[in-house]
């Protein structure tokens, strides 16, 4: 068979096809064969079979690492991204838009900052002298000095964390209570509806698919994410904030347990998977899910 | 509406402006200190956030090599490999992304369905689960602890989102106006320059701004890939000064802090209406 000339189309796709698949697809595969090696410091590939993946088993620190996980994506998913993502969208939508615009770029600002910077801020607003705003003001009201940061490490990481994800809940609820049809909630004032009234029978029902998109796509982000975690506690004090990615960065990067780390990742991604296919099963993605996007108004 | 009603309607308003003023008070304490801090001179916090005196010396780095300290590099260095990084990565994005989006918008060819499907599950994938066998790959091919491995991954993580948001751009430039180039005599070529290029500009914008700043913040890789100090980022030379550990400096921090940020806050002011557009629409896909 002869060889064919290549076609425009494959030059012009060859060097993004390219740098995926060396510097995407290559690791994806590396990773697989990392999981079923002891990799270490010495950067010797040997095959051990699945001994790096029954390891968390027999590791005492996992069971810690993978209940901490899950307490932190479920509290800042509920409290913050959806929880305080609904209040800004609700809130912002009822007053004036010039002045909810405002609001919601402030709200957005710390999407926009870089992590190291955000996380000074942080550090000034929680500085145990009573050098840090928060001692500030708990100084005036009476309290003595708190260091948060090692007394309430989980309460600070879910903040931190929470301040930058809720404006993704903020902007796509805002974006589908603003398509709410105007009539609608004039026929709720008309009828005399409370402002709460509207809220909870008009607003809420018509964000309920936007929330089950956000919930979904940010458990997967909380779960993978954990640079601001990093740089806050780095997993401390004592291991209390360490999760599922900041372990398997501490294992590979900081102990050179490449085997272990990768075989770890396996284990991230197979609970993401999992996690996705639960909530295309219970939030009906595929079927209804795409229907609720109509209001309805009960009575 | 009766005149009760509509001073009910007002107080409600003036209610949820104070709730969500006192919601957003610690956000905007913060960038009002950070600002502040790095001209503040003294340990003195008036109202928890304005210094008492002011000074310009926390700003010393930016002449003084020594400035930001001892132990550290020029914070020039620093900001020449962030620009590099950020540019590079813009550059690469771009180019790669536009020519993909182009052919995936454009032309009919066997595994084109399936080829999509699979970039869509690549933008979906937790790509940051990936660090540990980057931290191989890099080693076998030379790149670990190099920059040119951060914007080599960077652009191929970066790609399959690019990709998605150029062929939507591409998409919205009716074959009409090309085929009329085309029986006009242009080639394929100068119809793309002449016809195409103009009506994608706005999304090739979009995603400059977009892959410049996500260059310009990164620090994950370059914290867990590059060990010289020479080469650091800005994002890591911040870091290393937070981690310090002995005396907390908040003055040199807020001005290097203030440094590294202004570039992303005047992209942000500036464009941020327009980049929500594109980042939700690459969410919807």
């Amino acid at each position: 068979m002869a060889i064919s000339r290549p076609r425009p189309w494959m030059i012009l796709l060859a060097p993004a096809a390219l740098l995926i698949v060396l510097f995407y697809l290559l690791p994806a595969v590396v990773n697989l064969a990392l999981a079923f090696s002891d990799m270490d410091y010495t950067f010797d590939f040997r095959f051990v079979g699945g001994e790096s993946l029954v390891r968390p088993l027999a590791d005492p620190m996992f069971g810690r690492v993978l209940r901490n996980t899950a307490v932190y994506v479920v509290t800042t998913l509920t409290l913050m991204n959806v929880g305080v993502g609904v209040l800004l969208a609700v809130l912002t939508t009822e007053i004036p838009d010039r002045v909810g615009g405002a609001f919601r770029m402030l709200w957005l600002l710390p999407r926009a900052t870089p992590s190291v910077v955000y996380v000074l801020m942080w550090f000034f607003l929680l500085d145990p002298t009573d050098y840090g705003l928060v001692n500030k003001v708990a100084g005036a009201l009476g309290g003595e000095n708190y260091d948060l940061l090692s007394q309430r490490p989980w309460l600070v990481v879910v903040l931190l964390n929470g301040c930058v994800g809720a404006s993704m809940g903020m902007v796509i609820f805002t974006a589908a209570i603003k398509s709410i049809p105007p009539q609608l909630m004039m026929a709720a004032r008309v009828d005399g509806a409370s402002a709460w009234q509207r809220i909870r029978h008009v607003t809420l029902p018509s964000i309920a698919w936007p929330i089950m998109f956000v919930t979904t796509y940010q458990t997967l982000s909380l779960l993978t994410s954990y640079e601001y975690i990093l740089l806050a506690t780095d997993g401390g004090p004592f291991y209390q904030t360490e999760v599922l990615p900041l372990y398997i960065f501490h294992n590979a990067i900081n102990d050179f347990e490449f085997g272990y780390g990768a075989a770890l990742s396996i284990g991230l991604m197979a609970i993401g998977t999992l996690l996705a296919l639960i909530y295309w099963r219970v939030f009906r993605f595929g079927g209804r899910g795409a229907a609720a996007q109509r209001i309805e108004v009960e009575s | 509406m009766t005149g009760e009603a509509m001073r009910g309607e007002r107080g409600a308003r003036a209610t949820i402006i104070v709730g969500l003023v006192l919601l957003s008070l610690p956000l905007i304490a913060s960038y009002l200190w950070l600002v502040l801090a790095s001209f503040g001179d003294g340990h003195d916090l008036t109202w928890g956030i304005f210094p008492t005196d002011y000074t310009v010396k926390h700003w010393r780095f930016l002449w003084d090599p020594k400035g930001a300290g001892g132990d550290l590099p020029s914070i020039w260095r620093a900001t020449g490999n962030t620009l590099f990084v950020a540019l590079s990565i813009t550059l690469c994005d771009v180019f790669l992304a536009t020519n993909a989006g182009y052919v995936f918008s454009r032309w009919q060819f066997r595994g084109r369905g399936p080829l999509l499907a699979f970039t869509m599950v690549l933008h979906a994938f937790p790509s940051v689960t990936l660090l540990v066998s980057l931290f191989i790959v890099l080693l076998h091919m030379g790149l670990l602890g190099s920059l040119w491995g951060i914007v080599l991954v960077k652009v191929a993580l970066q790609l399959p989102f690019s990709i998605f948001v150029m062929k939507g751009f591409f998409d919205g430039v009716p074959w009409e106006s090309e085929m009329t180039a085309l029986t006009d005599g242009c080639t394929r070529l100068g119809a793309y320059r002449r016809v195409i290029l103009p009506q994608i500009l706005p999304g090739i914008a979009a995603i400059s701004i977009f892959s410049f700043l996500e260059g310009w913040k990164e620090f994950l890789f370059v914290f867990a890939f590059i060990f010289d100090k020479d080469s650091w980022t800005l994002s890591v030379y911040l870091q290393s000064i937070l981690s310090r550990g002995s005396v907390v400096d908040y003055g040199i921090m807020a001005a290097v802090a203030v440094f590294y940020m202004l570039p992303v806050i005047l992209f942000f002011l500036f464009t941020q209406k327009y980049l929500m557009k594109v980042q939700l629409g690459g969410v919807k896909g």
